[in-house]
Order: structure tokens, then sequence, then C-alpha cells
């Protein structure tokens, strides 16, 4: 059992947990109805769950998602995407699109949503070409698409921005039919049980890692970083093209100055609260993913104690200084002293205990 | 002293032969495109490009970037990142107009106002990137979320500075002597500028000299360049690197008095962006992310060269905002690959080493 806490303690995810746990707490005795679940009756004539805790989890999913590409980014570029947001407007256009030019079925969504995540990989891939081949620093070379992003979505829409409705979109959105968890969290978690089996089952995720602790040793041991950086970027791609989606689907209309806004930064920031260190190395899925619902339960917290919605950031930005302060390496030091010279004491009187 | 006597004859031959800096070199690419650029602009589509007013406008209108890079430069030389400077700009608008306004207060309240400001954003950055050794992307986008949230703690609606000291500051304008453009009807306007134009090009000056003939200055290269190597050469790698973050502050908050000046409004969607577009011009201006090499005057026609281009792109008939950042993305694109290309040729004696084995032209079995 010690040995289990030890090993807990020792790993990335500790900081991301005991932050969540913080806010859970915080918000159980501010409030204790915070966390309560109802069955609510929706206008569709189903009965769905609601309450905080569903609109946290709903309301993450997209930077969550988001956020298991950048972490595989992170780790082996040793650098962020901050392109993310406008790479999802892009595949978001494109989605709707090929909706609007389509009666809307089953399989054309899912040529829609193909379609999508088609462009979405090349744009990141021309991103991952910048980075792995010409190696340039990730910030800067997905600065291009940063700025010029949002623009390429406002052409692919013709300037406009087109309403999309038809109730098998709802229910990508909202909910489906009888299953009264939004679709949007059953994605979610489908697609994280699938990154994880797919890193877990190859040789992907060490690589990965390997190629960012250390690139040179990686080359020599037969890994080719440029690919796995490639692929890292793919892999994100895909990722982002399903977040786009499901906002586009959850709004019902694809605006490209304001879908996901601001949201590269969220996403960034939640690798960095899940236990990733931007600069590169050993990642954590789970982390970084915890790390989305830290950021959204922040979020609805405020809400929930009237902040208006433009102030939420200051006092977000607070709060993300405070974790990143307890978890700077610093500040663990000092706390790795102060339990030593704690618990010193009675090591020391054990000792002669058993020597003698 | 006969040794001396040597090398200082030998100097003008020596010197010739020495092979330019990186830091000059990507220099000097910015300003050979910039004026190449301008020159182009002025025998294609003439106009307002032989009007030196509008030459003079690039400066009045961005003034406030041109400050906010002018930090930033010394941010990226030391290795770090400031993101937070459009924020903290627009926080400063916002304050300074609720000072003036609400508060009764005067011009210089106002300007101490900003200067502080600027200076704890600074410090609390400092502190956490260099003594807490914290990354300094995340200290500064929360620097950045914090100001823009505060600013719509302090004011939601959008404010106009009424205050009479400050509106004739404001209205100030400095005529060039000699320099004009002849009007409609034939008259002569002489050509003028803002006064927040002479506070920046003044920073650049400073930061210029700050970083070419002081300490400090050469000290930032050295830990951008490596910090382990000058750490053991006895260079305070943690206090380098707090003054470049405290002054990266305080030039933000001088950016938000000028940005003032030449708005006279405070508003949360002021300076919006000018974080990104900081960063792009340092980049065009040949400073490197990764740290070591980067120049102000770089810089300075780095924001030139980007806000020629977007002057160029409406003069052509493309005057649909998108066209714009697609332009401002292509030459991103352009300046970022040939800066790449370059350092590599420079490191590796050729471009066909870095490329993976699938990209080489031709084949050759005996690399």
């Amino acid at each position: 059992m010690r040995d289990v806490l030890k090993k807990f303690a020792r790993s990335q995810l500790v900081i991301p947990l005991f932050s969540l746990l913080l806010i859970v707490i915080f918000n159980l005795i501010r409030d204790v109805e915070f966390f309560s679940i109802n069955i609510v009756t929706n206008n569709q004539g189903y009965r769905v769950l609601s309450g905080n805790l569903i609109s946290i989890l709903n309301g993450a999913s997209a930077v969550a998602i988001m956020s298991i590409g950048m972490t595989l980014i992170t780790s082996s570029c040793k650098g962020q995407d901050i392109s993310v947001a406008a790479v999802a407007a892009i595949a978001g256009s494109v989605f709707v699109s090929v909706l609007r030019s389509n009666e809307i079925t089953i399989p054309v969504i899912i040529l829609a949503f193909l379609s999508s995540c088609l462009v979405s990989v090349l744009f990141s891939t021309f991103n991952g070409i910048l980075v792995a081949v010409f190696k340039i620093q990730p910030m800067i070379a997905t600065l291009i698409l940063f700025s010029a992003g949002r623009s390429i979505a406002y052409w692919i829409n013709g300037g406009a921005t087109p309403t999309i409705s038809s109730p098998l979109l709802a229910s990508i959105g909202g909910f489906i039919p009888g299953i009264p968890i939004p679709t949007p969290i059953i994605i979610m978690v489908l697609f994280l049980v699938l990154i994880s089996l797919v890193l877990r089952f190859t040789t992907l995720g060490l690589y990965t890692q390997v190629v960012g602790i250390n690139e040179g040793t990686a080359h020599l041991n037969g890994i080719n970083p440029v690919w796995v950086k490639l692929i890292a970027f793919m892999i994100s791609g895909i990722c982002v093209a399903t977040a786009g989606n499901i906002t586009v689907c959850r709004i019902g209309l694809i605006n490209h100055e304001t879908l996901l806004l601001d949201a590269e930064m969220d996403v960034i920031l939640s690798v960095a609260i899940g236990g990733t260190a931007l600069s590169g190395g050993k990642f954590n899925l789970y982390g970084s993913v915890i790390g989305a619902y830290i950021i959204q339960a922040l979020t609805v917290t405020l809400y929930a104690m009237k902040v208006p919605s433009a102030a939420v950031k200051a006092y977000k930005a607070i709060v993300i200084i405070l974790i990143v302060v307890i978890s700077s390496p610093l500040v663990k030091e000092f706390a790795a002293n102060l339990i030593n010279k704690l618990f010193k004491k009675q090591a020391g009187a054990k000792i002669p205990m058993k020597a003698s | 002293m006969e040794k001396n006597n040597g090398l200082l004859a030998g100097i003008s031959k020596k010197k010739r032969r020495e092979p330019i800096s990186n830091t000059n070199l990507l220099m000097t690419i910015t300003v050979c495109t910039f004026f190449g650029m301008y020159l182009i602009a002025m025998i294609v589509w003439r106009g307002g490009f032989l009007n030196p007013q509008q030459f003079l406008d690039l400066f009045n209108n961005n003034a406030y970037l041109l400050i906010i890079a002018c930090g930033l430069t010394m941010v990226m030389i030391s290795g770090g990142i400031d993101i937070s400077g459009g924020g903290i700009t627009a926080l400063v608008t916002m304050v300074c107009v609720v000072y003036l306004d609400d508060h009764g207060g005067t011009v210089l309240g106002s300007l101490l106002i900003a200067i502080g400001i600027g200076l704890a954003f600074g410090l609390v950055h400092a502190v956490l990137v260099s003594y807490l050794e914290i990354q300094p992307f995340i200290v500064t986008l929360a620097g950045m979320f914090f100001a823009r949230g505060m600013i719509t703690i302090v004011s939601i609606a959008p404010r106009t500075a009424a205050n009479e000291e400050f509106l004739r500051l404001k209205q100030a304008r400095i005529t060039l002597p000699g320099i004009g453009y002849y009007g409609k009807t034939g008259n002569f306007i002489p050509a003028q500028i803002e006064p927040g134009v002479i506070a920046a090009i003044s920073i650049v000056v400073i930061i210029a000299v700050i970083l070419k003939w002081t300490r400090f200055g050469r000290n930032l290269y050295a830990v951008g360049g490596n910090s382990h190597s000058a750490l053991t050469l006895g260079i305070n790698v943690r206090r380098t690197k707090f003054i470049a973050y405290v002054l990266a502050g305080l030039l933000s908050g001088i950016s938000g008095y000028v940005y003032l000046l030449h708005t006279g409004a405070g508003d949360a969607a002021n300076a919006a962006q000018a974080e990104m577009q900081a960063i792009a011009s340092n980049i065009i201006g040949g400073t490197l992310l990764t740290g070591g090499v980067g120049n102000v005057i770089g810089t300075l026609f780095g924001m030139l060269s980007l806000k020629t281009i977007t002057n160029i792109v409406i003069a052509s008939g493309l005057t649909k905002p998108y066209y714009q950042s697609i332009t401002t993305g292509l030459m991103l694109c352009f300046f970022i690959l040939l800066q790449s290309v370059i350092l590599a040729i420079r490191e590796k004696g050729s471009f066909r080493l870095l490329l993976p084995e699938w990209m080489r032209f031709g084949r050759r079995n005996n690399e």
C-alpha cells in the first residue's frame, strides 16, 4: 500500500488531481447543491441528465479532445501548436460546406467528417513538415496558420456564417435519443480510449517520449524523429477536426471568427496543468484531459458565483498561477524538504531499535 | 604595442574575411526586403506610397506595437517569450481613461499609473519565470488573461477620454520641416508625426544601445545562446532574465499610454492580437525564439515590413480583411523558411543533409 502511495506521489497525475480535488472541495463548502444531477425532460421530449457536473464534462469535451493531440505534439516537438483553433475553424467550415451541398443523412455526415479530417490533417501536416523537416520552433511555425487559418475558413464559407439544422446533427452535438448522457462526452471517452489503446499496443507512445527527451539518441537507436513528429501532428489534426465538428454540431452554425475562440490557450494550459512539461519529454494523456476538466470546472464555478463572463479570465489567471506555482520544481523541493524534516525524527528514532 | 598596431592595421582586411554573424545576416535580409518592397510599391502603385505621410503613418498607427515588440525582443533573445503585451496595453488604456475622467487625474499621474501597471506585471512575470522556473509561456499567458479580465472589471463599457489636459497632449503633432505633400487643391501639407512615435523611436535607440554596449545586453545574448555555459562563465542567469522580463512589462505599460495617445479610448478590444503581431515582427526581424540571436533594429524593420505588406494588399484592390491575414501568413511562412534554410546552410555547410532521406533530390550513397 505504501509503495503504491509512493509511486502515485511521484507520478505526473498528483498535481492535476490535487487541483481538481481543491475545486471540488471549494464547491462543496460553497454550495452542496452544486454537484447535484437531475433528470429532466428536454425540449425534444427525452429524459436526460442535467446539472453542473454534466455541463462541466460536456463543455470541456472539445478542449479535452484537442489536448490529446497537443500532448503528443508537446511531448515530441518540445513546443506547442497555437493554430489548433484556427484549423478547427477550417475543419468545421469544410464539414458544413459538405453537409450543405447534400441532403443530411448518416453516410453524408460520415463523408463530411472524413473530408474535414482529411483537410485538417493536411494543414497539420504542413505545420508538421515545417517543424520536423525544417526544424522551426513549433510556436513560430504554427503562427502562420494562427494568423491565416480563420481567413481560410472565411474563404471556404464564402464570407457567410451558414447554419445547418438536422435532428441527426443535434444528436451529435446534444443527446442521442434514449441515452441520457450528452454525446460529446461519449465521443470524448471513445477518443481517449482509442488513442490510449493505440499508444499502449504500438511503440508510438514510447517513441514520442524518446524523441522528446533526446532526439539525437532516438536517431542513433533507429527511430526516425521526423516521422514521429509528423505522426503526432497528424493525430492532432484528427483530434482538432473532431473537436471542431462537435462544436459546429452543438451550436448549429459555423462562425469562422468565434468558433473555439482562444481555445488554443486553454488547450496548452490543460496540457501544462496536466503535468506534461511544455519543454517536451514524458507525457500523460489522462493528465491533459483532467487539466481540460479543471479549466472548465473553474469556469463553471465562477459562473455559478455570478462572475460576469468577461471577467472570468482574470480569476482563471490567478488560479492558474497558483497551480503552476504549486507544481514548480522549487516549491516541490521545498515541500519535500519540509516533509523530510517532519518525518526524519520518527525515522531516526526507529533506526537504533532495529540495530539493537 | 606592436602587436596591437598590427592588429589595428589588419583589422579592415580581417573584418572583410570574417563571416557575418547570424544576427546581422538575418537583419540585413529584413532591411533589404523592406526597402525592396517599398521601392516596388512606389513604382507599381505610386499614389499613396509616394506620399511621405503614408510612410510616417506606419509609425503613427503602430508606435505601440513597436514598443511591445522591442520589449519582446529582449525576452526572446534571453530564450523566453512574453505574450502579455497586448493585454497589458489594453488594461493601461482603460485604467488611465477611468483615472483621468472619473478621479480627476492629471496627465503625469496617468503616465505614472501606466508605468506602474507595466512594472507590476513585469515584476510578477520576472519572479515567476526566473526564480520559480515556471515556463514563461504559461506565466505570461496567465498575465494576458488577468489583464484582459481586469479590463472588464474596471469598466465594462468602452470609454473615451474627455480630460482637457490629456486631449491637448493627444492632439499635439510634431511637424517635420521640409517633408510633406501637395493636397488636391495644390497647397503644401507638411508631414506630421505623433508624440508617441518619438517615444517609440527613442526606445528603439535606447534598447539597441543597451543590447550592443552594456554588460546586461551582452549577458542577454550569452544567456539566450546557452544558459549553462553562461552560468559557468559567471553570468547571473537568473538576474539577467529577471531584468529582461521587468523591462518587457515596463515597455508594455508605456505602449499602453502610447496607444491611448493615439486613439484616446479605453476598450477591452484594444490592441487585439498585438502580442502575436509583435512576435511576427520579431521573427521577420530575425530574432529567433530559441534565443541568442536578434536585434531591435531588425524588429523595427520587421514591423514596418509586416504593415507595408498590408498596405500593398489594400492598394492592389484586395480590400477584404481576410486577404490581409492570408498575405501576412504567407509572408511569415516565406521569412521563416528563408531563415531556416539559411541557418541550416551556415551550420551544416549544405541544406541537403538536413532533409530526411526520402526528400533528398538525386541519389547519393556515399554520404
